[in-house]
């Protein structure tokens, strides 16, 4: 879709019918490849028309109807889908009452369209870009900028998920009960990466980026309302939330990293942080504590401290510490170090870090030897900060952080004293 | 994760000099070339990617005193290998990107037999920052 055309409302509206409509239709034909198709041709539809003829009175009934017609054309090029087309253009809808009829389950098929489109079956890239265009209602080249890919190629990536899905026989409908944690584990974890991915601090690509993160937080919004009792749900969209609300703080005018001891609290966004605050107070009211709740609830601690000197560390290094006895993550295991350090001082959390670097799922990772600089410069032993700096800055793959580490390793080269 | 695939070839008096090459070998070469770009934008992994122009065309340019630039035509570093061209792509695995490194080394010289050039792999960097 192109904004310019479509008012920035309307655009949004257009882009929330979405998963509603594309349910809907997916259910009804049983071919969510064709549907995906024939609703991308009804949203390009909408944006060339509602901006002369105004938005119609029932826009996702509208959208409905020009893409079923649209889907019948599909099926019908298609000789081998003849039967399919017999039994869904018999029952085109005649009315509006009856296109009310078809959206009436709207809850269930954005579900369920989440939970296809987040399959296993789908590596967590392939996931990301076909739950932008299929949920989001993103078009295959926005999808592109921003994974910094031509649009043929993300076409190509579309395509194959949706070939994917269709491959594995996955029903258009809810897993079976035994499934389901796994799966909505699965979704939560897709918005996760998403969000991450958006969550880049570069220089040059930088403004499309960040609306993968902008994203990731409206369809997690989304599957809160789906799902408002899920506290895992409820814990995913506050941490977002959270984690979010720092984003003008986190880089510089050049897209230069500044850390969260360094960031300019006022530029913080509070309205956001009391949303995600509010959020995770209803989640934990809810009693079934997981992850992303822990997750929301250190982010939250670091939010609501005015100064960095006000900062809870015994309780985030507590909440650290219930992580880890849930997963088996050396990176939360790293981060609980860090916390560490802030209530027993570097002694001890160098000690930890021994241990991790035994641990060959992050022995070469660049984030432990960031670690293991920081704590060796506030202890005072510059030269071995400087090489673990160094060393992170090697080791990392993000342009802005290896700018960030070799400046501090530059600062304690140039002048030892300020390590402390 | 992006990697940048540069491709290598002989300088000289070596087996890449593709205006000597039979307009077969150089077509063979040439629809392999395509052949791969068109596997890896199926695949959904082709990020971008240019054949460069002869190293006999390339200049060396510095910054003269006042900041104006002053090309030359070399003498070119001593290095025995020029670039002949490049891809970016967009993979899951850095073990993916060694793969089709492989496969863009065995496109067909004269004679249709591989040349085997040597790709330099790299990762682009362009990942997600980690929460400092």
């Amino acid at each position: 879709m192109t904004p310019s055309s479509l008012d920035l409302n309307a655009e949004h509206l257009l882009r929330q019918l979405v998963p509603q409509v594309l349910g809907a239709l997916t259910r009804r034909c049983g071919d969510f490849e064709s549907a995906e198709d024939a609703m991308q041709e009804a949203l390009l539809a909408a944006v060339s028309q509602w901006p002369s003829q105004g938005i119609p009175e029932n826009p996702a009934g509208w959208l409905y109807q020009v893409a079923s017609r649209r889907l019948v054309d599909l099926i019908r090029s298609d000789s081998a889908r003849r039967l399919r087309e017999q039994r869904f253009s018999e029952d085109l809808p005649q009315s509006w009452s009856q296109v009310e009829g078809f959206l009436d389950t709207e809850t269930d098929d954005s579900l369920v369209l989440l939970l296809m489109c987040c399959h296993p079956a789908l590596t967590e890239g392939s996931a990301i870009a076909l739950t932008l265009r299929a949920v989001g209602g993103l078009s295959t080249a926005e999808i592109a900028q921003a994974f910094l890919v031509p649009e043929a190629t993300m076409a190509q990536r579309i395509s194959r998920a949706k070939r994917a899905i269709k491959t594995s026989g996955a029903a258009f409908e809810l897993p079976p009960s035994g499934e389901r944690a796994a799966r909505l584990r699965r979704v939560q974890h897709v918005l996760y990466l998403m969000f991450s991915e958006g969550y880049v601090s570069s220089a040059g690509p930088r403004l499309q980026r960040i609306e993968l993160a902008t994203e990731a937080i409206r369809l997690t919004r989304a599957l809160r309302c789906q799902l408002p009792n899920e506290a895992e749900v409820l814990g995913l969209l506050a941490l977002l939330l959270l984690t979010d609300a720092r984003r003008d703080a986190r880089s510089g005018p050049l897209g230069e990293l500044i850390p969260l001891d360094e960031q300019d609290r006022g530029r913080w966004d509070r309205r956001q942080i009391a949303e995600g605050v509010a959020l995770l107070t209803t989640a934990l009211s809810k009693g079934a504590i997981g992850p992303y709740q822990l997750q929301a609830a250190i982010a939250a601690l670091h939010d609501e401290a005015a100064r960095l000197e006000d900062t809870d560390w015994p309780q985030i290094l507590a909440l650290y510490t219930l992580l880890a006895g849930m997963s088996d993550n050396p990176m939360v295991v790293l981060n609980r170090a860090v916390a560490l350090a802030m209530v027993e001082g570097p002694g001890a959390a160098l000690a930890e870090l021994e241990t991790l670097a035994r641990d060959p799922r992050i022995a070469q990772h660049h984030r432990l030897a960031a670690v293991r600089a920081h704590l060796l410069e506030r202890a005072g032993a510059v030269e071995g900060a400087i090489t673990s700096y160094r060393e992170a800055a090697r080791r990392t793959a993000s342009q802005p952080e290896r700018d960030y580490l070799l400046a501090r390793a530059a600062r304690l080269t140039v002048n030892p004293d300020l390590a402390s | 994760m992006r990697y940048i695939l540069m491709m290598h070839a002989p300088y000289g008096t070596g087996e890449y000099q593709v205006s000597d090459w039979s307009p077969e070998d150089l077509r063979a070469h040439i629809q392999f070339m395509m052949e791969l770009n068109a596997e890896l934008t199926e695949t959904g992994e082709l990020a971008g990617g240019e054949g460069l122009a002869a190293p006999g065309e390339a200049r060396i340019v510095r910054a003269g005193a006042s900041g104006e630039p002053v090309v030359t035509d070399g003498p070119f570093p001593e290095s025995k290998e020029f670039l002949a061209g490049y891809w970016i792509v967009d993979v899951e695995r850095s073990e993916r990107a060694y793969e089709i490194a492989a496969k863009a080394s065995l496109a067909p010289g004269p004679g249709g037999r591989p040349l085997h050039l040597a790709l330099e792999v790299r990762q682009v960097m362009s990942a997600p920052l980690t929460e400092a």
